[in-house]
């Protein structure tokens, strides 16, 4: 089970709470797929008001941990101070740490979130970066202080799965020890089996349960999914060969009837 | 029967009232301000009486509901516009106007020269939309004094006070339509954050709404007359301040220009920012309590679900009928 930062969890799932049609869905979603993270959006106007607060206390009432995140946030000191926000709202050391780079993709500035790991582990967050596959960033993350890494799979909300292989199946190979969680560009349950069954330890999404048009059967599909790759990685999955290898004996049969 | 108190003279408040009026009842609308403005969530509202359009997203009650305020209003009002309503978007998002078809009724596809047809405006930047015939807007505050004027001429009286809904239940049947202003007694609505302008833009033509689908920034753009728009609108959950941000205003005058170039040139009247009232699953509550009958959680839908709400509260007080929306009742 993935170990973030000294908590355990019950599985892989973490999920975002964001473009539901009603709360009372989300709730529903989080309910039938028993995720055990919920990913939550602050942008730095928020939590000053009695309005803003009843959306949080909604998401509290999920009863799961709570994973604040730096959606939306462009510049180093944008995200760090969304942290700060974020741990007063929440009261948690987590940060899902989001700098993005650039519009159209919105992949991450790893220069900045590095520059921001940095300056917030030294502050006592516990970081959960959201970065690329590219071994030599994750490398400056873990020196940065982070514990925990979190590649894209797709740009975010394109559901287009694991975009990678090679790399993210490298980036497990290099840093064994590391929890690594798939975060963001997941469209379809299949597509997490994928990212379990090459070791991942959870993955992260939103879009692709929000939007789905029965979003608790499609997180309850996600959920399965999970456990299914997970048990398929933790069984030591056969290695795949050219030559047809026959699965029944085909020494001593007639070859000629 | 005494007379009834309705507090809130906002859209939920003005069709109780004329619902009841209707059933035969004396009804008083007592409100903190002298008239509607822009306090009022639905003074800022689309509308839109688009059942169809919003089953996209919304439950099933919003849309079966929701049927019944195109003729409601046209009855009640001249506000009312039967055009249809006409969803886009933009070549690259595609797919999401095959699973916006898929997730809805009463619609059909219209391509190029169908849609140059019914929209000149929108030209060939758009191949292919979705047409949902039976859809109809209105002109919310025209359609709001309309319906205060009528109630005046049937002998309503409006009172300006701010009143505590409790205190009324006392005298006598009450009914608190003060949408997220109860938020004091209903501890679980929250507000979610809309952001809207409306636009002055005459060289631009529009007979009905425009909604243009986009993964960051859906918006609709409904046309008031005289050339001008009201755009919207946003839905911020969790983020309740009282101005636009200026992200906001940056996406939605991206999107009205993608639409139509010629909405650069557009002069921006007003901006509007507002909670809208809901509960947990975006739709509406009827709950008893004694003599207080609370009405909320309208959520986007004032004007496309007041006329039925109202209607479920007459049968309520008229037809002892416990209507599907009431989850409380301590008569």
């Amino acid at each position: 089970m993935p170990d973030f930062y000294g908590t355990t969890l019950s599985n892989g799932l973490m999920l975002g709470t964001a473009q539901y049609p009603s709360p009372a869905i989300l709730a529903d979603a989080f309910k039938r797929s028993a995720a055990s993270v919920a990913t939550v959006s602050l942008r730095r106007e928020s939590g000053q008001d009695r309005a803003g607060q009843d959306f949080w206390q909604l998401i509290r009432d999920l009863g799961v941990h709570i994973l604040p995140n730096t959606a939306g946030c462009h510049s180093v000191k944008e995200a760090v101070t969304t942290a700060h926000m974020a741990r007063e709202v929440f009261d948690t050391k987590w940060i899902k740490l989001e700098v993005i780079g650039e519009e159209d993709t919105l992949q991450p500035d790893v220069f900045g979130l590095v520059e921001a790991a940095r300056i917030l582990s030294e502050d006592g967050f516990q970081v959960f970066p959201y970065t690329t596959e590219d071994l030599v960033v994750a490398d400056r993350l873990l020196q940065a202080g982070c514990e925990v890494l979190m590649p894209w799979g797709a740009p975010i909300g394109s559901g287009l799965g694991l975009n990678n292989l090679f790399g993210l199946r490298a980036m497990r190979a290099h840093f064994p020890d590391v929890p690594l969680v798939i975060d963001a560009g997941l469209g379809l349950p299949s597509q997490a089996a994928a990212a379990m069954e090459l070791g991942f330890d959870a993955v992260l999404l939103n879009t692709a349960v929000a939007k789905a048009g029965d979003p608790a059967s499609m997180a309850d599909a996600f959920a399965k999914a999970i456990k299914a790759g997970q048990l398929a990685n933790a069984a030591d999955p056969m290695a795949p060969r050219d030559m047809a290898a026959p699965s029944t004996p085909v020494i001593g049969k007639a070859f000629l009837t | 029967m005494s007379e009834i108190a309705i507090i809130g003279a906002g859209v939920a408040g003005l069709c109780v009232a004329r619902a009841l009026l209707d059933r035969g009842a004396q009804v008083q609308l007592i409100d903190r301000h002298a008239d509607i403005g822009a306090h009022a969530c639905s003074w800022w509202a689309g509308g839109m009486l688009a059942p169809f359009c919003e089953g996209e997203s919304a439950e099933e009650p919003v849309v079966r509901l929701g049927c019944e305020a195109v003729d409601w209003w046209a009855a009640k009002t001249q506000a009312v516009h039967r055009r249809g309503s006409f969803v886009v978007s933009p070549a690259r998002d595609k797919s999401d106007l095959a699973r916006f078809a898929r997730r809805t009724q009463g619609h059909r596809e219209v391509t190029g020269p169908e849609i140059v047809a019914l929209e000149p405006d929108l030209g060939d930047r758009f191949s292919k939309g979705l047409f949902f015939e039976d859809e109809a807007h209105l002109a919310p505050r025209a359609a709001l004094a309309q319906l205060r004027t009528s109630l005046v001429a049937d002998g309503t009286e409006f009172i300006q006070d701010d009143a505590d809904p409790d205190v009324y239940a006392k005298r006598g049947l009450t009914i608190d339509c003060r949408g997220f202003q109860a938020k004091d007694q209903l501890k679980e609505l929250r507000g979610v954050k809309g952001e809207m302008l409306i636009l002055s833009c005459p060289d631009v033509a529009l007979s009905r709404p425009i909604r243009m689908l986009h993964p960051r920034v859906p918006i609709y753009i409904v046309p008031r007359g005289d050339g001008i728009f009201m755009l919207g609108a946003t839905m911020v959950e969790g983020h309740a301040g009282k101005h636009i941000t200026a992200r906001a205003l940056l996406e939605l005058l991206s999107a009205a220009y993608a639409l139509n170039p010629v909405f650069g040139e557009a002069e921006v009247l007003e901006i509007g920012v507002d909670s809208r009232p809901a509960f947990s699953d975006n739709l509406p509550r009827i709950r008893r309590d004694g003599n207080l009958i609370r009405v909320n959680g309208l959520y986007r839908h004032g004007f496309l679900l007041a006329p039925a709400v109202a209607r479920m509260v007459a049968e309520l007080i008229f037809d002892d009928i416990k209507p599907e929306m009431m989850d409380e009742d301590t008569a």
